[in-house]
């Protein structure tokens, strides 16, 4: 690779440079924000008035994160997204797991036992992905209710599992369709039963595709705000929408290192899922919009 | 698996000439398994969107009613300033948004795909944004963009003291700061998508066009990028998805202002159904968004399953 650049004309070097200099542009267009949050949630707040955006801090201070975290006001309460991040934990565990659990059991049926009629079912099921959730918003608060589950973090986990069924029985079956089926139709003659074959077989070779169904579950579930808003009581609110109702409280002076400090608060999980397996999170998002 | 095989050769016959209860069982267990989520899907998608169709022809206000009145509320809707608001916001938004993503991201991944030293960290700093919720994104550029203390003032603070850049409370502008946020959230998924088309054509089709002696940009614009009509159509497609669903970005970024000047049809619809008690009218709104998801959904599942039976 050296070689090839060493054989290059002085032309083709200043375009080099240009296409270095013009990534880094777009790195810094995309890293702005970012850094600017995590200075402004370090400033005391009056060298935020003094300063600009991206004036260091001088005194450094933790004290805007201990009071998003614990104290700030979120609404009627001032008891900072602490309590709202661990909501969101609360909903967002037994969402992943139990959508994944049914997507990989629906993914498993669809292609390694086929029936007529199984690719109407999953036609059927793939809208699901697509709808505007604002289609079943007013039905949806008015079902809750009727199971006694309005406001309460058990109905925003059912509901979060039924419009996420279709994304994880999409990826499983998808995978699914790539394993050779003369595994399953030996075991099926050795007697092997449903469950049997699924343990045995599917399940041990399913890692890859169980990581990026959670990954692209967890963030889904942990940055929604839509079923948040509509479906959640005072003490159920997901992170996202005490966030929201954080920056929006007006009391006395507006505390932009706190707002900065709850924004990184509600980013980090799903910053650090991207971090430590991004490759699985790509390709979540790619799974069904690029083929192969 | 051999042993497999020749035991089952014994065993099937039996199985077949008796079918007891267990196999029976066996063979309804798929479909039982998948009973729940086909059910799910039937009441929660489909029963709801019939559920929401009704709603909107009946004058609901602050509860559901069922006294119909035909297609009232759709004319209140087509009569209804805020709605043209709305909707031509989304046109705007839509539009700029789906082409600005889709000239970064292909250019990004064109920049990306000249054997670059550190491609896996731009990558990554590229990508970030879209693992945030569109809350958190909202709320940074809502600091960004405020003009007391945000760009604004910092780069007067350079020198530049007539520098204005007030969109986010300027009625006519509102609705560009939306595209900005947007861009900056969804811009290097689209990189992703391209890169991994990029990644997956053949290099003789390299080859080839630099033996013909065609530049680079050339290259790019009349050979490779033809190639790539798939992934702008999914690119296209899943863009103007987000566009139409966004709602949390309004919400945490202009909040639908100033009035209702960076309104779209996803908070229309929820202001007027869970604040305004306006669930009629929201309904009827509700349900011109799902036609509009339709339009642009229905060619694509189409090709998709289409290429799918054929793949």
């Amino acid at each position: 690779m050296d070689n090839v650049i060493r054989r290059q004309t002085p032309m083709a070097r200043l375009l080099r440079a240009l296409v270095y200099a013009a990534l880094a542009l777009a790195a810094l267009f995309y890293l702005l924000p970012l850094a600017v949050m995590v200075l402004t949630s370090l400033k005391p707040l009056d060298e935020i008035t003094a300063g600009t955006l991206l004036t260091l801090p001088e005194n450094p201070t933790l004290a805007p994160w201990i009071k998003a975290w614990g104290e700030a006001c979120t609404g009627m309460r001032c008891e900072g997204v602490g309590g709202y991040f661990w909501n969101s934990f609360a909903i967002v565990i037994p969402a992943v797991a139990i959508s994944t659990l049914l997507g990989a059991l629906n993914g498993y049926a669809l292609t390694k036992w086929r029936f007529k009629g199984a690719e109407l079912v999953f036609a059927l099921m793939l809208f699901g992905c697509f709808i505007p959730f604002q289609v079943i918003l007013l039905p949806m608060a008015q079902t809750l209710g009727w199971l006694g589950l309005s406001s309460s973090r058990a109905g925003l986990v059912l509901v979060h599992v039924i419009f996420g069924v279709a994304f994880t029985t999409l990826f499983f079956r998808n995978f699914y369709v790539s394993i050779p089926d003369e595994l399953v139709s030996a075991a099926k003659l050795d007697g092997a039963g449903f469950f049997r074959i699924f343990r045995r077989i599917l399940l041990p070779v399913s890692t890859p595709i169980i990581v990026v169904s959670v990954i692209w579950q967890f963030t889904q579930i942990w940055n929604d705000f839509l079923f948040g808003v509509a479906f959640s009581g005072h003490d159920t609110q997901p992170v996202t929408v005490a966030l929201n109702n954080l920056v929006n409280t007006s009391t006395g002076v507006k505390e932009y290192n706190v707002d900065m400090a709850a924004a990184m608060i509600a980013a980090l999980p799903t910053l650090v899922v991207y971090v430590l397996a991004g490759k699985y999170f790509v390709r979540g998002l790619t799974a069904g919009s690029v083929k192969g | 698996m051999k042993t497999a095989s020749t035991l089952a050769t014994g065993r099937a016959v039996p199985a077949g000439s008796s079918p007891g209860l267990a196999a029976r069982l066996q063979t309804w267990l798929p479909k039982l398994v998948l009973a729940p989520s086909v059910l799910i899907s039937l009441c929660f998608v489909y029963g709801f969107m019939l559920w929401t169709f009704v709603l909107s022809l009946t004058d609901s206000r602050l509860l559901p009613s069922y006294d119909f009145v035909g297609f009232a509320q759709y004319a209140r809707l087509m009569a209804n300033d805020r709605w043209w608001v709305a909707a031509t916001n989304l046109g705007v938004f839509g539009g700029l948004f789906v082409g600005i993503c889709l000239v970064l991201g292909a250019g990004l991944a064109i920049l990306l795909d000249q054997r670059i030293r550190q491609e896996g960290a731009l990558r990554t700093v590229y990508l970030y944004p879209m693992a945030l919720s569109f809350i958190v994104t909202g709320v940074v550029w809502k600091w960004l963009l405020n003009p007391g203390l945000g760009l604004q003032a910092m780069v007067r603070g350079w020198g530049f003291e007539s520098f204005t850049f007030d969109w986010l409370v300027n009625p006519d502008m509102a609705v560009y700061t939306l595209v900005i946020a947007a861009v900056w959230q969804a811009s290097g998924f689209v990189m992703a998508l391209f890169l991994a088309g990029l990644r997956g054509l053949d290099d003789s089709i390299f080859k080839a066009a630099q033996l013909d002696g065609a530049s680079l940009p050339r290259l790019y614009w009349r050979v490779i990028l033809p190639c790539l009509r798939p992934v702008v159509f999914s690119a296209v497609m899943i863009l103007s998805h987000i566009a139409i669903k966004s709602f949390d970005l309004v919400v945490a970024l202009t909040g639908g202002g100033p009035g209702y000047a960076s309104d779209l049809p996803a908070t229309f619809m929820y202001a007027h159904s869970f604040s305004r008690a306006q669930i009629g009218l929201g309904s009827a709104s509700a349900v011109l968004m799902l036609g509009g998801v339709l339009a642009i959904l229905v060619p694509y599942l189409y090709s998709e399953l289409r290429s799918r039976r054929h793949g």
